[in-house]
C-alpha cells in the first residue's frame, strides 16, 4: 500500500542515520567476526533506505538502480568475507576479531 | 493519516530489531533479528512504492545472504563459551562515540535545503515499479550491470579458492 502523499523525507533521514549509527555501534562493541559482518550489512541497508527515500522524493530512478548495485556488491562482499572467516577459524579455532593482530607479523 | 502511522510504526520496529541485532549475546539470534530488520525495511520500501527493491531485498538479503550467515554459524558450531567478551570500557567508549556520531550527522543534516524543481515531488512515485526500473537498468546502466556479473564470478572463484585451501599450521 503506497503512501498517497509525498513522503516525509526528514523521517527517513533520521531513521537511516539511526540505523547507520546502530551498525557503527555494533562494529565498535562486538568482537565476534560474524556479527561484525552483520553490522556492516546493517550500515549498508541504512544507506539503501536513504537512497530509496530520496529516489521516491525526487521521482528519479538512478538511486534505485544504485541500490540494486549495492545489494550486488554486498552479496559478493559477504561471500568473500565469510570464506576468509572460515579460513581463519580453521587455522586459529577462534572467531574473535583480535586474532587478526597476528597479521602484524 | 493511516499510511504515515504505518510508516512510523515500521520505522520504530526497524530500529528495535536493529538494536537487538547488536545487543543479542547469541550470534544465531543476531542473524534472526537481522532477517526481521530486513523484513521491516522491505515494508518501508513498499510504503515508498519501491516494489522491485522490496522484493529483491527480501530474496537476496533475507533469503540468500542471511542463509549464508546461518550456514556458516552452524558449520562452525559455536557455543556460548566461544562468544568473545567485550570489556566494560569498550561499551562506554563505543556508546559515547556512537552518540557523538549521531549528533554530528543530525547537526550536519539539520540545515540542508533540498532543491525541489516544480513537478519533482509527485504524490505517488511510480519509479520503483519493475517496468520503469527495468527500462532504466537495461538502457542507461547496461554496462555496469554486465560488469557486476564479472564481480560475481570473481567473488565466487575467490570464495572457492579460499575455502579449498589445505590445512596449514601457524606457529
Amino acid at each position: 500500500m503506497p503512501t498517497s502523499t509525498p513522503i516525509n523525507i526528514d523521517f527517513y533521514i533520521i531513521l537511516a542515520t539511526l540505523l547507520f549509527v546502530i551498525g557503527a555501534f555494533g562494529v565498535m562493541i562486538r568482537r565476534n567476526m560474524i556479527v561484525l559482518l552483520m553490522c556492516i550489512e546493517l550500515m549498508l541497508n541504512a544507506v539503501n533506505l536513504l537512497m530509496v527515500a530520496f529516489s521516491s522524493y525526487y521521482n528519479n530512478a538512478d538511486a534505485q538502480i544504485f541500490v540494486f548495485f549495492i545489494i550486488v556488491v554486498a552479496a559478493a562482499e559477504a561471500t568473500v568475507g565469510l570464506s576468509i572467516l572460515i579460513l581463519a577459524y580453521r587455522q586459529l579455532r577462534s572467531i574473535d576479531i583480535s586474532i587478526f593482530n597476528k597479521l602484524k607479523g | 493519516m493511516i499510511a504515515t502511522l504505518i510508516t512510523q510504526i515500521l520505522g520504530a520496529l526497524t530500529i528495535a530489531a536493529a538494536m537487538m541485532v547488536v545487543l543479542s549475546k547469541h550470534p544465531v539470534r543476531s542473524v534472526l533479528y537481522l532477517v526481521v530488520t530486513f523484513f521491516f525495511i522491505s515494508g518501508l520500501y513498499i510504503m515508498m512504492n519501491a516494489q522491485f527493491l522490496a522484493i529483491v531485498n527480501l530474496i537476496v538479503y533475507a533469503g540468500a545472504i542471511m542463509v549464508l550467515f546461518l550456514f556458516v554459524l552452524m558449520l562452525l558450531n559455536l557455543n556460548k563459551e566461544a562468544e568473545p567478551k567485550t570489556p566494560t570500557l569498550s561499551w562506554v567508549i563505543a556508546s559515547i562515540a556512537a552518540g557523538t556520531l549521531f549528533i554530528v550527522f543530525i547537526a550536519a543534516l539539520k540545515d540542508i535545503v533540498l532543491v525541489t524543481r516544480p513537478g519533482d515531488q509527485v504524490a505517488v512515485s511510480n519509479i520503483g515499479l519493475v517496468k520503469n526500473l527495468g527500462n532504466t537498468l537495461f538502457t542507461k546502466y547496461v554496462v555496469p550491470f554486465e560488469i557486476s556479473s564479472i564481480l560475481f564470478i570473481s567473488a565466487m572463484v575467490g570464495a572457492i579458492l579460499l575455502a579449498k585451501r589445505e590445512k596449514q599450521t601457524i606457529d
